[in-house]
């Protein structure tokens, strides 16, 4: 397999290429009138900014240039900078407190978006960074999720903490988070199964994890992560919306990147939440994680390179 | 955050007084709605605009029956047309040739084919009696062939036993031999997952599905997938050729716009609906119930057909009747409250429900499970006939009463007929719109009723 940059770079320009003509093909041939800024509206919602949040990009765009031959460059420049001024102050990484031993972060999302990945790629940055870090293997759930993550922290090479198939999450994320104490350990992440936030029972065993948390940290956990995948639509909004209300979500990881998604919700997102967004996955190795960065961010959603 | 199609079109379309033949204009202002709903329900934009034509060309002069609204007749035709889109019902896998057959699933990382092939084996081992094999080929993800192998012991399917380092095409022609000695009728082949802008690892799928021939290559994909959905399912149909697609977590809330985009770019059929993690939640696909959804409209026949099975039909009927008549009262909440935890998992119920999106909020905030249903039969049962006939007489004094007697607070007794307010209004507005034809189709009355000229 390629590298994660030649990859993100191909599909960086498959989709630029995509854009060019989408944009391109108005831009250059008239001005910014009603129709134009329809057509640029149309190609903001292909990215799943979702139709108002392109509505309002595209009118930050009129009301700059509306009447005035704009060059096509120009145009999706613009429109990237609105969609970067939205996307600048989430823009946060993540960031271990020192004053918490362990700093606990509860890794949460729907099936499938990428968390057990996540929680390794994270564990081999923070390890880098000369921090401890243990991970508790709390999907007890899914068939052979645990074999799947041990596989991770031997990758990242950090212990994992684990328990029988169909063991009580809870009851395992105390474990772990006993022997974290115990060790003097800075970092615990903890993988959960994935769930979908409309199913009532099993985002009330999230809370119950962390309510079992908070009777040996009060703090804990000091981060709740939620995994979006980048070809996520519209229903990131439920996603977000639930989990937060439910497991007070401290910040936002989006992967899959480096496939031809560009995860536009995120601008949606963050106006509507404000929570930071911390990082991206741009592949499937140990590497494969970026910082979030507003401004590249948003000029790929416009198939800019940077 | 998503009002239903139809209130939105109702709001345009009810000013409308003057009968007759739909105008250009009325249907305009229409189908900007109709884009707006359809873009919010991940339907990718191409398909949307090819869809808003079509349905353009329908409507425009279709004549507006005394029975309907132009609002309902408008639903009518944009349901109809999407129901037509999505394809036939229960499209039937294909295993047609020689045995063994193979079945080849592919799809992006984490869509659900690992589980989707379990749950596709167990059907047809115990629904269709056949001996299957599964093979796992994803030989990229830690531990996926493991847990293709407990999932085979979940269900007891033989799985492919697993040889370090062997690579997938290897894979799949020695499962291929291992079932023709073992007298296997189909193998399952799951494969990992991919991106289809990876042409390395479209490459390889084509080469397995060249070496395996399989009767069924299944682009297994997410419900919650958005707009590149139409990319995506046109990648895969291109580079390595689909038969049929099944969609997973058609139980989480999205509104599965994607379904309209895959089937719509590739022509191929739906074949199968993941409702769940367990191995027994997958299900044929019906047009109807993910046309409802796209729409905004609630799973409206697929919380009819669940329910009938629990329900009596006669109390279904009279149901159905008092609330196209708009008169849903206290004692009807609570026989549907019993019937609720007769069914099993409110949660799954809960995502059917029509208008349920709105409600949303408040269920989250009241914390509906099935300890506070019983909680709130309690309540109804602490009221006396004539309260539970007539919510209006409930007075402050009458709340404290059935507060105590229910062993709850007033609060609690004034959250409950809040909740009752909502849904007998949610029902009212259904009767209006309804009118005939609630027999089976059950809430299909929402829709103006059948026999429609197109
Ligand atoms: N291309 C790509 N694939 C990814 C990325 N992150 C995760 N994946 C893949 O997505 C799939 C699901 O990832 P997991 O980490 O198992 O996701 P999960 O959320 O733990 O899944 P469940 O526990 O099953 O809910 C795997 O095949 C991963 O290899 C990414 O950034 N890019
Ligand atoms: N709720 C729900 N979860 C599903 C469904 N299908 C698969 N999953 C879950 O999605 C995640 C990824 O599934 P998996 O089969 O491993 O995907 P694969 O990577 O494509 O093989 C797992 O957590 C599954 O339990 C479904 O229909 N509903
Ligand atoms: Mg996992
Ligand atoms: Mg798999």
């Amino acid at each position: 397999m390629k590298g994660w940059f030649n990859r993100l770079k191909d599909g960086l320009s498959r989709s630029s290429t995509k854009l060019k003509s989408g944009v391109g093909g108005l831009l250059t041939k008239r001005k910014l009138d009603d129709e134009t800024l329809e057509a640029l509206e149309e190609v903001l919602i292909a990215s799943d900014l979702g139709v108002s949040c392109a509505a309002k990009l595209a009118q930050a765009l009129a009301n700059k240039r509306f009447g005035t031959e704009v060059p096509e460059l120009e145009a999706r420049a613009v429109l990237a900078e609105a969609a970067a001024e939205i996307l600048a102050p989430v823009a946060k990484p993540f960031t271990v407190d020192g004053a918490h031993k362990p700093h606990v972060a509860l890794v949460c999302g729907v099936n499938g978006s990428g968390k057990t990945t996540t929680i390794g790629k994270m564990a081999k940055q923070l390890g880098d960074d000369g921090l401890s870090v243990m991970i508790a293997a709390c999907d007890t759930f899914r068939a052979a999720a645990v074999e799947q993550l041990a596989k991770w922290a031997e990758r990242a090479g950090c212990p994992m903490v684990s328990g029988a198939p169909g063991a009580d999450a809870a009851g395992l994320a105390f474990e772990a988070l006993e022997k974290a104490k115990a060790e003097g350990v800075d970092v615990l992440m903890i993988d959960t199964a994935g769930r979908l936030h409309n199913k009532t029972g099993l985002m009330e065993e999230l809370q119950k994890m962390v309510r079992v948390l908070k009777k040996l940290d009060p703090a804990a956990p000091h981060d709740c992560l939620l995994v979006l995948e980048a070809t996520v639509g519209q229903n990131a909004h439920n996603q977000v919306e639930t989990f937060k209300e439910m497991v007070d979500v401290s910040g936002l990881i989006m992967t899959k990147l480096d496939g031809a998604a560009k995860g536009g919700v995120v601008v949606a997102l963050a106006e509507r939440f404000g929570l930071p967004m911390h990082a991206v996955g741009v592949g499937e190795a140990l590497e494969d994680l970026r910082p979030f960065d507003a401004h590249v961010f948003a000029r790929s959603l416009m198939g800019l390179e940077d | 955050m998503f009002d239903s199609l139809s209130e939105r079109l109702g709001n345009i379309l009810d000013k409308l007084r003057k009968r007759g033949a739909l105008s250009e204009a009325d249907v305009g202002e229409a189908l900007r709605e109709v884009r707006v709903a359809l873009l919010e329900a991940d339907v990718a934009l191409p398909v949307v605009k090819d869809f808003i034509s079509a349905v353009k060309e329908r409507a425009v002069g279709a004549e507006v029956l005394r029975s309907v609204t132009p609002g309902q007749m408008v639903v009518k035709i944009v349901h109809d047309h999407l129901v037509e889109m999505l394809g036939p019902e229960e499209s039937h896998v294909n295993l047609a040739g020689t045995p063994p057959v193979a079945i080849l699933m592919v799809g992006l990382q984490g869509s659900g084919k690992t589980t989707t092939s379990a749950k596709l084996g167990l059907r047809l081992k115990n629904r269709d009696k056949k001996k299957v094999l599964m093979a796992s080929l994803d030989v990229y993800r830690p531990a996926a062939q493991q847990q293709l192998a407990v999932l085979g012991e979940q269900t007891e399917i033989a799985t492919l036993p697993a040889v370090l380092g062997e690579q997938p095409l290897a894979i799949a022609k020695r499962a291929m031999t291992t079932a023709r000695r073992e007298g296997v009728d189909v193998v399952i082949l799951d494969t990992a997952g991919r991106l289809h802008i990876d042409e390395e690892m479209m490459a390889e799928a084509r080469a397995v599905k060249k070496a395996a021939k399989p009767t069924e290559t299944l682009l297994v994909a997410d419900a919650m997938t958005g707009q590149d959905a139409v990319n995506m399912a046109k990648e895969f149909n291109e580079k390595v050729g689909i038969t049929g697609i099944a969609l997973t977590r058609v139980d989480g809330d999205s509104r599965g716009g994607a379904a309209l985009s895959m089937r719509a770019v590739t022509g191929c059929p739906i074949k199968l609906m993941g409702v769940g993690e367990k191995l027994d939640e997958i299900e044929s696909f019906h047009g109807e119930r993910i046309a409802g959804r796209i729409l905004g409209m609630g799973d409206v026949i697929g919380l009819v057909e669940k329910a009938a099975e629990t329900i009596e039909k006669e109390d279904a009927e009279k149901m159905t009747a008092k609330m196209l008549k708009g008169k849903f009262t206290l004692e009807d909440m609570s026989v549907q409250l019993s019937q609720l935890r007769k069914m099993g998992s409110l949660d799954g119920l809960l995502g059917m429900i029509p208008g349920i999106s709105k409600m949303k909020k408040e269920i989250a905030e009241a914390n509906i499970d099935d300890k506070m249903i019983a909680r709130q039969q309690a309540i109804i049962q602490s009221m006396t006939p004539e309260e539970r006939r007539n919510a209006k007489v409930l007075n402050g004094s009458r709340r404290r009463r059935i507060a105590a007697g229910s062993g709850g607070t007033v609060q609690d007794v004034n959250r409950l007929l809040k909740q009752y307010k909502q849904m007998a209004g949610m029902m009212k507005k259904m009767g209006k719109r309804g009118k005939k034809g609630m027999g089976r189709g059950g809430m299909q009355g929402m829709m103006p009723p059948p026999g429609f000229p197109r």
